[in-house]
């Protein structure tokens, strides 16, 4: 019987691997998501069938049933009604639930064993301290990307770091104190406070335009999480999925962070924000430069163009204008033009999050176009329509050295014929610094609501 | 610690192995990515289930707690993965 639960562990984790092959092509998507739910259909059966778990009575099925049932419940609920443009808070939720469950299960196992040997002792205090941090840390993303309770920016406070620095000391000495003695359970549950505490304080100065390193980073700390777990149960399935999510997060960790151009310490200690250090004025760089326009003259500008470049930015998602956006790049193209979409890998809040918002607008996938892909082609578009991006256009990321933004790759929207803004005013991005672009010669600003300026633009355009 | 080696193998291997795949998932899909994993790291149900069924009033609530978690990312991870990916279409493909 062991021989065939091990034996579907195996074929379950195949499955798992072609499961995340299929991620890498949009046309095999579907197929890999459902040979990756096909292998954990097929764990979860063989795991029913282990003696301990079908021998465990009618008490220990009914509630295996009970919390399936409601697991099962909530999680489709969350997964059929949320919103595209909630994404990024459904996965800081999952990475949560991910990092719980390996912390309560590591204290399951501690808390079951009579005389647990080393390697299940420092692999429960490992799933504990990354279980419960990852718990935490991501309950704090999902409430700052909703905006419940705390500021969407960064917070900071006097002694932070120091704090943080005695916190980690403190789960290492609970761990150590753990492995000496792993029948106190109460250090474990001691450990598990510590790690929630650092949780919420190594989230917290993470704001806004960084979320998308946070949630990247907490997605690969969950897998870490599950991968230690495995260390605790012996069980190489968990620990082949882990490392597979771990390695998932931080690469995509790693590309947000070149995305940005600055260190992953850098993001975690919440080093950019409003107040990091004298900038230029935006007084200085707008007074008199900044032309405002009308949807009528926008659809002028469109009429002659042939190709159209759409930068989406956060500001898209925020006004929900993702539909509107797609009605005018079709009627663009019923008119003979050539529209494609530019898509900074920072765009939004989340790795990938306006590819995903476009597609759910019925946007062909092809038409959605990577960073380094496009920018050689801006030279050659006649119109470059932004809306809601600010810091990934802004050109002083690559003419000035002492800006916050120095060095991180932009899209090179400035070398577009004519550039048209649509944003409500002129206040500045994530960075906090007033953006050159907005009084470039070539560019024209529309100041409105990302949704309306749309609608208007496709009125202006089939009135003209 | 017999078991320590071999499973340590096994990880490095996997971590490997992800990394391989991982850098060839392109941008386009960088977000089904994060909750597809996330299903996927739902894995942990199994060790939920062992856990509630081991008897013992402490470890039976949490791995109770813990398969209600788990359970969510698994039903939760998978179905809404479904729900992006079948969105990403050509235009002359239609609905699919």
């Amino acid at each position: 019987m062991s021989v065939f639960i091990d034996f579907t562990y195996l074929l379950a984790s195949v499955l798992f691997i072609f499961g995340i092959k299929g991620l890498t092509h949009p046309r095999t998507a579907v197929r890999g998501n459902l040979l990756g739910a096909t292998g954990m259909l097929l764990a979860v059966v063989a795991t029913l069938a282990d003696r301990q778990v079908f021998g465990s009575g009618l008490q220990g099925l009914g509630l295996i049933l009970a919390g399936v049932l409601l697991g099962t419940t909530i999680g489709a609920t969350l997964a059929l009604k949320i919103q595209m443009t909630a994404m990024p808070q459904m996965v800081a939720l999952l990475n949560a639930f991910g990092g719980g469950a390996s912390a309560l299960i590591a204290g399951a196992v501690l808390a079951d064993t009579a005389d647990p040997g080393t390697q299940t002792v420092v692999a429960t205090v490992v799933s504990g301290i990354i279980g419960s941090v990852t718990f935490w840390g991501s309950l704090v993303a999902f409430d700052k990307l909703q905006g419940l309770m705390l500021p969407d920016n960064p917070v900071h406070f006097p002694a932070q770091q120091a704090l943080n620095v005695i916190l980690a000391v403190a789960t290492v000495g609970l761990g150590a104190w753990i492995v000496a003695d792993p029948s106190q359970l109460t250090s474990y549950g001691l450990l598990v406070v510590v790690g929630s505490v650092l949780g919420v304080l190594l989230t917290i100065p993470i704001g806004g335009a960084d979320m998308p390193v946070a949630i990247a980073l907490l997605n690969s700390y969950s897998g870490l999480a599950a991968a230690s777990t495995g260390f605790v149960l012996n069980n190489d399935i968990l620990i082949i999925t882990g490392s597979l999510v771990g390695a998932s997060g931080l690469i995509l960790t790693r590309i947000m962070c070149k995305a940005m151009n600055r260190s992953l310490m850098n993001v975690l200690l919440g080093a950019i924000g409003p107040d990091s250090g004298p900038v230029q004025g935006a007084d200085e760089v707008y007074a008199g430069r900044v032309k405002s326009t009308s949807p009528e003259e926008v659809a002028m500008l469109f009429d002659g163009a042939r190709r159209v470049v759409i930068v989406p930015g956060y500001g898209m998602a925020v006004a929900q204008a993702q539909h509107q956006v797609r009605d005018l790049a079709n009627l663009l193209e019923s008119k003979g033009t050539e529209v494609e979409f530019a898509i900074h890998p920072v765009a939004g809040r989340m790795p990938g999050h306006m590819n995903v918002l476009l597609a759910e607008a019925n946007v062909d996938y092809d038409k959605l176009r990577a960073m380094d892909d496009i920018n050689p082609s801006f030279q050659q578009t006649d119109v470059t329509l932004i809306i809601g991006a600010n810091d990934i256009v802004n050109p002083v990321a690559r003419t000035d050295p002492s800006s916050p933004i120095a060095g991180m790759p932009i899209l090179d929207v400035d070398k577009s014929r004519t550039v048209v803004v649509v944003k409500r005013s002129l206040s500045p991005g994530f960075a906090g610094i007033p953006n050159p672009l907005f009084a470039a010669d070539n560019t024209v600003m529309l100041f409105a609501d990302g949704k309306k300026a749309v609608l208007d633009l496709i009125t202006a355009i089939k009135d003209g | 610690m017999d078991t320590f080696l071999p499973l340590l193998t096994i990880f490095m291997l996997a971590v490997f192995v992800g990394v391989e795949i991982i850098t060839k998932v392109p941008p386009l899909l960088h977000t089904p990515l994060m909750s597809g994993s996330n299903a996927i790291s739902g894995i942990t149900i199994i060790g939920a289930l062992l856990s509630v069924a081991a008897g013992g009033t402490l470890p039976t609530i949490l791995g109770f707690l813990a398969l209600v978690l788990a359970t969510i990312n698994v039903v939760g991870g998978f179905l809404v993965t479904h729900r992006m990916v079948a969105m990403f279409r050509k235009k002359d493909q239609g609905p699919s």
